[in-house]
């Protein structure tokens, strides 16, 4: 099957598609993620109150986003695979800076000034290190030995641990998960991930311990947000109304009353979502997730027909990681997870989440389109 | 796995990939299924729901008071009018520190704590979201004193509000009454749609028995507010349909008169249009200035007034009641002539004093000495008590008490004043039942001079000498003319027209007394007569306050003033043309004829003869 496939590929080189093949774009991605974005503007320009310089500001940061992602697709993911290392320890050290930095400024620290711009060193993190992990778990025979898995845990523990100290729980969460998700991929037993999720509920009081006073509202609030509805729940609370008043089918483009009236927070970022739902109702919920559904399902075709362990545990992490980033952010909105700061991908507004976004796909787009065309 | 297939072995790796990417794949599916069940149930089961959250979150209704009806006299001049002021007001939603902000206030604007502890009470009536007023009648200093403080005063604002006003202040004050703020009594039997965003309600007079006409109808705006209830826009307005505008039958000017003419005594002047029964003056002295009870008075005013032995407050005008003396002698000799007890030409001699055969007390005549030998012309026009006794004892007390009722004694006139009281006619039964004794027929003698039970309020004299000189005919005393609503006017609704049935020639016999009363030589009133060019009718009363002994001599400069008799006096005039029928109750005047009768006679002349009227500026 997956032999005949390939030589189909291979025996109709049709113009286009040499084209497309030398630009190293994987088409039905590709589209997926235009439309994606072409849905971003549209909501975007109702949520920020038809504000047309934030459309211009969001489409330049688009923009740039999408040729990172063409870019990288160039990249032979050889060069991913040896750069590894080096990417992920550079990563670690911003994250140090940014800590020692925060430390002087005495507060949250999230961004590295430098000079000419400002960039969140716990984005680049979230290819980083599904990025390292792969190249250790590819390095040895799977499935992992537990000393590697302990390792890889380790390596994993180092980024994880300082983003949560900026704090950014919610960063920190999604590199431990695309971490995580590559472990999983390469065969970890599933006897050693109920042990760990055991380890990890029994451990939850001492987590709790750890957590910071608004993150402790938060995990609070979502289990019952009425309990301070001016408060931590009003997030909650408005985005439902939103949500739940836009019906079966909305209350149209521009018709969402919750955010134009300033009742929805964050409705350009975070909470985009409720907008979205507020105004196409159900049905255009269920057609965003189809998207979504869509690109993820493309993602995981480029992982399994993808030749070699680094690309596959890379392309399987990345895919999933994605999904990961759109549960936690609906989820959150829709009131059953609690309130991490996560953006919905390719939609909210926000640039450095849009451009880690895309080099990712650029990465899975060059996995897919410097495979060897021949069967192995 | 075992050792030697530690080397990479791709493909158990690629079987195992392809197994956790369908097993991921299923999770996927399935947290996306959760995703789709929970958007279910917040977009299609809860939907309602969330939509009226959503609605409720937008929309808040706004109410438009509406503005209230003005009261006019006969000619328009403006009795009750909505004057512009600023007042400072308050939202308690939207301050925080409540204390502390009247605290600052109070000292910037040097407000008295009452107003304090007035807004405090007023507060808990009032949601918390609308505007409850702490200072009214701000002077252009205050408003610009606080306008520069303002931005650190959130829900504290000024407002220009339309305020009742009551040009004429004490005048009219018994008869167009006072607006005040809606107290919590009323609070609980008022229909609240009806009074959204009103906080006035009429308290007394033509204020309360036409509130629902005065009011109007509130309107309301549909707001829609943002998340900081700050107004977006307007997405629905219904405005409010102003209270109806009321012309009242009362003469300003007349009642100037009227209640001037009353000079220093407590008292009060009714003033009747005899053939409509609209009422053109109506005075009680003293009065009181209505317009502190708009913004709400302060206890100590209040306090002043309500305990001052004048009684500013009582409407004497209706609610006062005073024996009639004898201002009742024309309609006692009118029921002697209709029951056929006497004719006009019967005679009786007065010796200054009457006895019930059997009986050793004497009931005296005002005139010691007595009158002589008088008809009933004479008894009229002297008003000889003696022939009263004597008239009054043949008639019984139950007919002359039936005959008293016709012309509306002990009987409410059905005047559109809330608060009118029946005053008493006194009859047999009635004594049985309120004061468990047989009647005396010696009550029937000093029932016949309007002594006794007997007591009637300054309204029903006016009422009944107006019956008279219409021949029977009943009117209603109203002092409404007109209810003037955006579309259309509307005359009030009166009670449909009685007449008693009267002989002509009674009357004429009764009018001609009461002519003489003020025209004949030896008439009690007789100096009214002088300068006037028309004819009056009239009949003085002096009403005891306090009984005098046997044996004991009425002294008037011995006794105390507020033991001094009532002065009265009824009147109609023209004669052959009646078209004014006064009232005059004087308390302590002492003599009828002497201190009420000129009162009567200033109200009649002005009525008659108007002075060249000024040029009035409303």
């Amino acid at each position: 099957m997956k032999i005949e496939m390939r030589t189909e590929q291979f025996q109709s080189p049709s113009l286009l598609g040499n084209l497309l093949r030398k630009l190293h774009i994987d088409i039905p991605l590709f589209l997926s993620l235009i439309l994606i974005c072409a849905l971003s503007f549209v909501i975007l320009y109702s949520a920020g109150g038809q504000n047309e310089a934030l459309l211009i500001r969001h489409a330049s940061r688009t923009g740039l986003a999408i040729a990172v992602m063409i870019v990288l697709a160039h990249v032979n993911p050889r060069r991913f695979q040896a750069f590894s290392v080096a990417f992920f320890s550079l990563c670690v050290l911003l994250l140090l800076a940014v800590a020692v930095m925060g430390q002087i400024s005495m507060g949250a620290q999230r961004w590295l000034d430098l000079g000419i711009f400002r960039f969140q060193p716990s984005e680049f993190t979230k290819i980083a290190a599904p990025m390292m992990v792969a190249w250790y778990l590819s390095e040895h025979s799977l499935p992992p030995k537990p000393k590697h898995v302990m390792a890889a845990g380790i390596l994993l523990l180092i980024p994880v641990l300082l983003i949560a100290k900026q704090p950014d729980l919610g960063t920190s969460l999604l590199v431990a998960s695309s971490g995580a998700a590559v472990l999983f991929f390469a065969g970890l037993s599933w006897w050693f991930m109920i042990g760990i999720a055991a380890i990890l509920a029994a451990s939850t009081p001492v987590l709790w311990h750890f957590l910071r006073e608004y993150q402790r509202n938060r995990v609070l609030t979502f289990i019952n947000p009425e309990a301070d509805p001016m408060g931590t729940g009003y997030h909650i609370i408005q985005s439902k109304i939103a949500i739940g008043s836009g019906g079966i089918n909305g209350k149209g483009w521009l018709g969402s009353t919750q955010s134009k009236l300033d009742f929805l927070p964050e409705s350009s970022t975070d909470f985009i979502f409720a907008v979205f739902a507020e105004e196409f109702g159900l049905f255009g919920c269920l057609g965003l997730l189809f998207l979504y559904l869509l690109v993820i399902s493309r993602c995981f075709y480029i992982a399994v027909q993808s030749q070699d362990t680094y690309c596959r545990l890379l392309a399987g992490s990345l895919a999933f990681t994605f999904f990961v980033y759109v549960f936690v952010n609906i989820g959150m909105v829709i009131g059953i997870l609690p309130v991490v700061g996560v953006p919905l991908p390719l939609v909210s507004y926000g640039g450095t989440s849009m451009v880690t976004l895309m080099a990712g796909f650029g990465i899975l787009m060059s996995i897919h389109t410097h495979r060897k065309l021949l069967p192995i | 796995m075992d050792r030697q297939f530690a080397i990479k072995d791709s493909l158990a790796e690629n079987r195992i990939f392809l197994s956790r990417v369908v097993a991921a794949f299923l999770l996927i599916l399935l947290l996306i299924a959760g995703l789709i069940v929970r958007l279910i149930y917040l977009q299609v089961v809860g939907h309602e729901h969330y939509a009226t959250l959503s609605k409720d979150n937008r929309i808040k209704i706004s109410p438009l008071p509406p503005t209230r009806g003005i009261i006019y006299d006969r000619r328009g001049r403006m009795l009750a009018e909505n004057v512009p002021t600023y007042s400072l007001e308050l939202i308690p939603e939207q301050i925080k520190d409540m204390d502390g902000t009247l605290a600052k206030l109070q000292n910037l604007l040097a407000i008295p704590d009452e107003k304090i502890e007035q807004f405090q009470k007023q507060r808990k009536r009032n949601k918390a979201f609308t505007t409850t007023p702490l200072l009214q009648n701000l002077s252009d200093e205050e408003v610009a004193k606080f306008a520069v403080v303002r931005p650190y005063f959130p829900g504290v604002d000024v407002y220009a509000r339309l305020v009742r006003h009551y040009p004429y202040g004490e005048l009219a004050a018994h008869v167009v009454g006072y607006v005040g703020r809606i107290n919590e009594q009323e609070l609980k039997t008022l229909p609240t749609a009806e009074y959204r965003g009103t906080d006035i309600i009429g308290k007394n007079g033509i204020e309360k028995s036409y509130e629902a006409q005065l009011l109007g109808t509130a309107g309301y705006e549909e707001i829609e507010t943002n998340a900081q209830a700050r107004a977006v826009n307007t997405v629905a307005t219904v405005e409010p349909i102003a209270g109806s505008n009321i012309y009242l039958t009362l003469d300003i000017d007349l009642q100037k008169i009227a209640y001037d003419a009353l000079g220093e005594y407590n008292g009060a002047a009714v003033a009747i249009d005899i053939k409509t029964g609209g009422v053109l003056a109506f005075a009680s002295r003293p009065g009181f200035d209505p317009n502190p009870f708009v913004t709400g008075i302060s206890n100590k005013e209040y306090k002043a007034l309500r305990d001052s032995p004048d009684q500013p407050l009582y409407n004497r005008a209706l609610r006062g009641l005073y024996p009639p003396g004898s201002t009742v002698k024309p309609f006692v000799a009118l029921a002697g002539l209709e029951y056929g007890v006497i004719d006009f030409g019967h005679r009786l001699f007065c010796p200054g004093y009457y006895q019930l055969p059997n009986v050793k007390h004497k009931y005296r005549d005002w005139k010691k000495g007595g009158h002589g030998m008088v008809d009933m012309n004479d008894a009229i026009t002297q008003s000889c008590d003696v022939y009263f006794y004597d008239l009054a004892l043949a008639l019984g007390i139950d007919r002359l008490s039936d005959f008293m009722h016709r012309f509306g004694f002990g009987e409410k006139s059905g005047i559109d004043l809330v608060g009118e009281v029946s005053g008493l006619m006194p009859t047999k039964d009635w004594k049985r039942s309120h004061r468990n004794r047989a009647w005396y027929p010696g009550e029937t003698l000093i029932t016949g001079i309007g002594q006794g039970y007997t007591q009637v309020t300054p309204l029903q004299l006016a009422r009944a000498t107006a019956i008279l000189a219409n021949y029977g005919k009943v009117i209603t005393p109203h002092l409404v003319q007109e209810i003037i609503t955006p579309d259309f006017a509307t005359p009030p609704d009166l009670l449909p027209e009685t007449k008693i049935p009267l002989k002509k020639q009674y009357v004429d016999n009764i009018i001609f007394a009461m002519t003489n009363v003020v025209h004949g030589n030896r008439g009690t009133a007789g100096r009214l007569s002088k300068n006037i060019n028309y004819q009056i009718a009239g009949k003085t009363g002096t009403a005891q306050v306090f009984t005098v002994k046997q044996e004991e001599k009425y002294n008037e400069d011995a006794i105390d003033f507020k033991m001094r008799d009532h002065a009265l006096f009824i009147a109609f005039a023209p004669v052959h043309d009646p078209k004014i029928a006064v009232a005059i109750v004087a308390e302590h005047g002492g003599h009828g004829g002497s201190i009420a009768a000129p009162m009567a006679g200033e109200i009649i002349n002005a009525y008659l003869n108007p002075q060249k009227e000024a040029p009035h500026e409303d």
